[in-house]
């Protein structure tokens, strides 16, 4: 069995918090830069170029890109042939996600549902980290990471169509939830879409489907056409960027499909902001 | 869609010229506050108690910034989404407040209490932190500071860059633009 020492795990997801958080990836970048190519309105062009003059500004200074530094989502995939030395892969990821909050100077955003305080009232303490296992055959460990804003999340929603509604009922449900969401996630967007499994396979299928690349094909012809004919109905509403009128209001949709009951439809949207901020590692 | 300079405190004179669309360039004194403090001042006023600045022709930006590195005044400071505001934003308008920064819709309070009292909603680019927070000079804990990145901060602005998105007038530029650009 292969073996990672605690320190090194710690020290790797560390690192990519902390450059994550400063750093936007060229897959988000390169949206970006496109949608300002394209955009008609000059108004939401002026927005597209603050927003890429942040992202350049945030990297040369190593800045955070945006003050909210999000809640620290991992999906990770644990090989069964691989085993840590010196603590759980947990508590690993747990440590590493509050030393690059406290080193980044980054915003500990974590609170109490009810009394709305941070769990440790210090700077820094953004635990616990949001971690989604898996186990998968192999000797590695493979994590992704995104640091996940609050504004974008607000406006996501999951719901269990009726069969019959189908494709176009997914269409229409992913329509309204943008559409009412209009200015409030920093658009433009991208827009995560879980379909099928159970109510809360369709939601984790829909965070999931944020991590992927901008921009990239989905491996599967009949996702991939039904994710463009999607982007091409939600860049008719006008929302642009920042909300302000335009053509650009989504980069990207993503999709992600399980297999679900007879009697169900689950359906999940989860909405990301222009600051896509994901990182991947395989260690 | 005009271009102004204008320095806090803001007056109605002030308001008055501003329609949705323009841009505005703010210097001066602004505080922050976002849902915590909000509410603590809505208490105080509610209490006939004084408010930890003055109202009067003030302007609110609703941000939550990053802890500041060692010798900077503050860390990334975009605006935070306002909705969460909503229920406070008229109390403090008929009260003196004179223009809110932010980003996101508004309720038909807020703007009714825009109309009434003469004040402004701008907004700012979210998720543009880092290139905000160059606008700020100086930043000062006020109040609350058990608040952490909630607690209200008295900043120093130059040119800090704004767009009016409620105007006095009843205007609406999400409204307005997404109207414009949508596709049936």
């Amino acid at each position: 069995m292969r073996e990672i020492k605690y320190e090194d795990l710690v020290k790797s997801v560390k690192a990519m918090v902390m450059h994550t958080a400063t750093h936007l990836p060229e897959d988000a970048l390169n949206a970006l830069k496109k949608a300002y190519e394209e955009e008609e309105s000059e108004v939401a062009k002026s927005v597209l170029k603050q927003i890429l003059d942040n992202a350049k500004l945030a990297a040369e200074e190593e800045r955070p890109l945006c003050q909210d530094t999000g809640l620290a989502v991992y999906f990770v995939k644990v090989g069964e042939d691989v085993r840590v030395v010196g603590g759980s892969i947990r508590d690993a990821i747990n440590e590493a996600t509050e030393q690059a909050y406290k080193d980044g100077y980054l915003r500990a955003s974590t609170c109490d549902c009810f009394d709305r305080h941070n769990l440790k009232d210090e700077v820094g303490y953004n635990l616990p980290a949001v971690i989604h296992f898996d186990i998968v055959p192999g000797d590695k460990i493979d994590i992704e990471y995104a640091a996940k804003g609050g504004g974008s999340e607000n406006v996501s929603r999951a719901t269990v169509l009726a069969p019959a509604q189908g494709k176009e009922g997914i269409k229409n449900f992913v329509k309204e939830v943008i559409s009412a969401a209009g200015p409030n996630p920093c658009p433009p967007i991208i827009v995560g879409v879980g379909i099928g499994g159970t109510f809360e396979v369709a939601a984790k299928s829909s965070k999931h489907a944020l991590f992927r690349e901008a921009g990239s094909q989905n491996p599967v012809a009949e996702l991939n056409e039904f994710e463009q004919e999607i982007l091409e109905e939600l860049n008719k509403l006008g929302i642009g960027a920042m909300g302000m009128g335009g053509t650009k209001t989504v980069l990207a949709v993503h999709i992600e499909k399980n297999p679900c009951h007879i009697a169900s439809l689950p359906v999940s949207v989860n909405v990301q902001c222009h600051s896509s901020r994901h990182s991947h590692i395989t260690l | 869609m005009a271009e102004y300079k204008m320095t806090t405190p803001l007056t109605d004179e002030d308001i008055e010229k501003l329609k949705i669309g323009d841009i505005v360039y703010l210097s001066g004194t602004i505080y922050t506050a976002r849902d915590a403090a909000h509410k603590r001042l809505v208490d105080l006023i509610n209490e006939g108690k004084e408010l930890p600045f003055d109202l009067k022709g003030s302007v609110i930006y609703f941000v939550g910034p990053t802890p500041p590195k060692p010798g900077e005044p503050i860390g990334s400071a975009g605006p935070t989404t306002s909705y969460r505001m909503d229920s406070y934003s008229p109390i403090l308008i008929e009260h003196g407040q004179k223009a809110m920064i932010g980003k996101g819709k508004r309720n038909q309070a807020v703007k009714d209490a825009c109309v009434k009292h003469k004040a402004v909603y701008f907004g700012a680019t979210g998720g543009a932190g880092a290139l905000i927070a160059q606008r700020i000079k100086k930043a000062e804990v006020i109040a609350y500071p058990e608040l952490g990145p909630e607690a209200i901060r008295k900043l120093e602005v130059e040119d800090f860059p704004v767009t009016v998105v409620n105007d006095s007038y009843g205007g609406d530029l999400y409204e307005e633009g997404r109207k414009k650009w949508a596709k049936a």
